[in-house]
């Protein structure tokens, strides 16, 4: 954990056409505005200095435009460093020889896209196989090694369709898969679950986090949003107009902000991020399509998965009430074939919409016994239980809540 | 008023390209001699290749390939098309012209499309390129078609080689444009992708620009086809054989009917290879 994988030393990168002048200017410590006005050339990464560790999940947290994007790729040099240096395991990458970046890229670092960039023409095995094509690795060996990455990631039986007949978050899991084959020793992540929707965003980063339990791989991970730099980063640093501000674990950022500008970062997020109950929703199991199944399947569905309720939608996930496996049990009983959901279904449910500050929850689930549904429109996106809640209440990141409950 | 205009004397363009056509002819005798004497064996070859199949064999051949390509969409009318079309040029004592048209199309759009695509990548690949080339085939599309037969005529003399020529120049742009346009809108993310993973510049053309720009690549190849199938009259003029040289005749001696007929031939011959491209292009992708 302690070796030193990659350090970076007075990095910079500048767009535009005076590039020496900005670079004069940049090492006497002015700020990109100033650079901008006197040159006319943007300084996307601005002198920057930093050390990645072996084995660490070291993420780079900004808003658009803050130059995050621009520093992940001079590391592999999809964009060429103006200055300074990148050394990983001893070696300047900025110095390299093209044939030598090549062998980085083909066998120390892979990359994963934020809309993630499969190849459309080829099916999920040859894009997940693509890395070890272009190392002439030859077909039955790549084959076997990108199947078994497409087995870890569970979506071997996809193996021969195209990427557009995969959902987004199985389209960025092939996207994984696709890195991982390569067997590279650090993983470039540029805003990698920034694209899937809220749920399918929090299984990745549990996904990614358990992968790092097993490979131990050196993860450098960009992202805008602070929860997913609490959430999967050993350590974060945080980039404002092309300068790292702070670097530290979570529990600093939160607890020690460096200045004014991380603090508000922190303030801002927390309310409007983590207090919406987006965050915090889970997926309903107990649910059911009526234009699909009739009571009888319902039924059958409650005593299997020992359900006490089942929440009902239509075919457009719109939610239409929920039923009560003793109240199904006995209209059945009473009416056998003939029994339908008209006969049972309630609608007395609190709903609340999934942009709604998670307080105001805490209230319906006192008064009731079932979960509180997410909607979005008249679309069912989640639910909230009880358990969410002490869940949340227990997380790591207990002092930022505690604040916000105070609110 | 026009003595202000005629203060500068008239520029003797017309004399400059005449006088540097007329050295080039002579300096580059041999070279034009050499493609002249390549060409017309390349076209020969082709051309008794053809017809040394027998109509019978060659109908027969065509419609099964027409039927080929569209069992999978249930689409019975090309293959009939192709049958009566190719039936009905036959029966109007077309079938040699055809065969010469057929061969002049061929080797046309083949050099075409291999001085094309090279040249398109080359101006996707690097912007000081495309600003070079890019007016020259604005040049190349609106300069009036006729106008390129006179040096064709000087370099090569008369007959299918001229034609060729003509038809090239002519017919290029649209494969230049089109590769150059279906490999600059290749997202950028899967350019990025192919880098990261470490391809040389060879397997990012090969792998992923060439796959992904393949049916704007071929739009432009289709074009360029019927570009040169449309410059088959105006190759007759300078001897070149075929159905335009009939048609060309028909408009000399101002035969109505024949001129149609053999219009009608170029016709049949232009639907069934657009159908042709685009069944293939679509079966690909």
């Amino acid at each position: 954990m302690d070796s030193v994988k990659i350090e970076v030393k007075n990095l910079t990168k500048v767009f535009g056409k005076n590039v020496n002048d900005a670079l004069e200017l940049s090492k006497k410590n002015k700020s990109k505005d100033e650079i901008m006005k006197k040159t006319k050339s943007t300084v996307a990464v601005n002198n920057v200095n930093f050390s990645i560790y072996e084995g660490e999940i070291f993420v780079i947290m900004g808003l658009s435009g803050s130059g995050k994007s621009t520093l992940i790729r001079l590391f592999n040099r999809l964009i060429e460093p103006t200055a300074g240096s990148i050394i990983l395991d001893g070696q300047d990458i900025s110095k390299l020889a093209k044939k030598d970046l090549l062998e980085v890229r083909r066998h120390k670092m892979s990359m994963v896209f934020q809309n993630f960039a499969l190849f459309p023409h080829r099916t999920i095995l040859d894009n997940t196989s693509y890395g070890l094509e272009i190392r002439g690795i030859d077909l039955p060996e790549r084959n076997t090694i990108a199947e078994k990455a497409l087995e870890q990631a569970g979506l071997l039986a996809y193996k021969d369709q195209y990427p557009h007949q995969l959902s987004g978050g199985m389209q960025q899991r092939v996207g994984l898969a696709r890195a991982l084959a390569n067997d590279p020793e650090i993983l470039l992540m540029d805003e990698s679950f920034s694209a899937l929707d809220p749920l399918i965003r929090r299984d990745m980063q549990d996904e990614l986090m358990e992968l790092q339990d097993k490979v131990k791989k050196t993860i450098v991970f960009i992202t805008h949003d602070l929860n997913e730099a609490l959430k999967i980063g050993d350590r974060i640093a945080i980039m404002k107009d092309g300068e790292i501000i702070q670097i530290g674990t979570g529990e600093d950022i939160l607890t020690n902000p460096a200045n004014d500008y991380v603090c508000r970062f922190v303030e801002g997020v927390d309310r409007t991020r983590i207090l919406s109950v987006e965050h915090i929703m889970s997926r309903p199991h107990a649910i059911i399509n009526t234009n699909k199944a009739g009571i009888h399947t319902a039924m059958n569905q409650m005593l299997h998965n020992d359900n006490s309720y089942l929440l009902l939608t239509n075919s457009q996930h719109e939610f239409l009430g929920y039923i009560i496996d003793k109240d199904t049990a006995l209209v059945i009983k009473r009416k056998g074939v003939a029994a339908s959901y008209q006969d049972v279904v309630k609608k007395n449910l609190y709903t609340v919409s999934f942009d709604t500050p998670i307080p105001k929850v805490y209230k319906y689930l006192l008064s009731q016994e079932l979960p509180v549904v997410v909607l979005e429109g008249k679309k069912i996106r989640g639910i909230i239980t009880r358990r969410s809640i002490i869940e949340l209440l227990s997380a790591v990141n207990a002092p930022a809540i505690s604040e916000v409950e105070a609110v | 008023m026009s003595s202000i205009l005629s203060v500068f004397p008239q520029l003797p363009i017309a004399d400059v390209v005449e006088k540097l056509t007329a050295s080039l002819t002579v300096s580059g005798g041999w070279f034009f001699h050499g493609v002249q004497v390549a060409g017309s064996t390349l076209t020969d070859g082709i051309t008794e290749f053809l017809q040394a199949v027998p109509p019978v064999a060659f109908i027969l051949i065509v419609v099964a390939a027409s039927y080929a390509i569209t069992r999978k969409n249930k689409n019975r009318i090309l293959p009939i098309f192709v049958a009566l079309g190719l039936l009905l040029i036959y029966n109007q004592q077309l079938w040699s012209p055809f065969i010469d048209t057929l061969s002049l199309i061929i080797l046309s759009s083949l050099l075409s499309i291999l001085i094309g695509v090279p040249l398109g990548i080359l101006m996707s690949k690097s912007n000081r390129v495309q600003t070079v080339i890019t007016p020259i085939l604005d040049f190349m599309q609106t300069m009036p078609a006729f106008v390129y037969l006179i040096p064709a005529v000087a370099f090569f003399g008369i007959g299918v080689v001229p034609g060729v020529f003509a038809s090239i120049i002519f017919a290029l742009p649209p494969t230049v444009r089109l590769t150059n346009l279906g490999i600059r809108q290749v997202p950028q993310e899967l350019i990025e992708a192919a880098e990261a993973f470490g391809s040389t510049e060879w397997q990012k053309l090969l792998k992923v620009d060439l796959p992904i720009a393949r049916s704007t690549i071929m739009a432009g190849i289709n074009q360029t086809i019927m570009l040169s199938l449309s410059m088959v009259v105006i190759a007759s003029m300078i001897g070149a054989p075929g159905l335009g040289r009939d048609v060309l005749s028909a408009l000399q001696r101002a035969q109505v009917g024949n001129g149609f007929v053999a219009g009608l031939g170029i016709v049949v011959l232009a639907i069934i290879i657009d159908r042709f491209a685009q069944k293939l292009n679509k079966k690909g992708s």
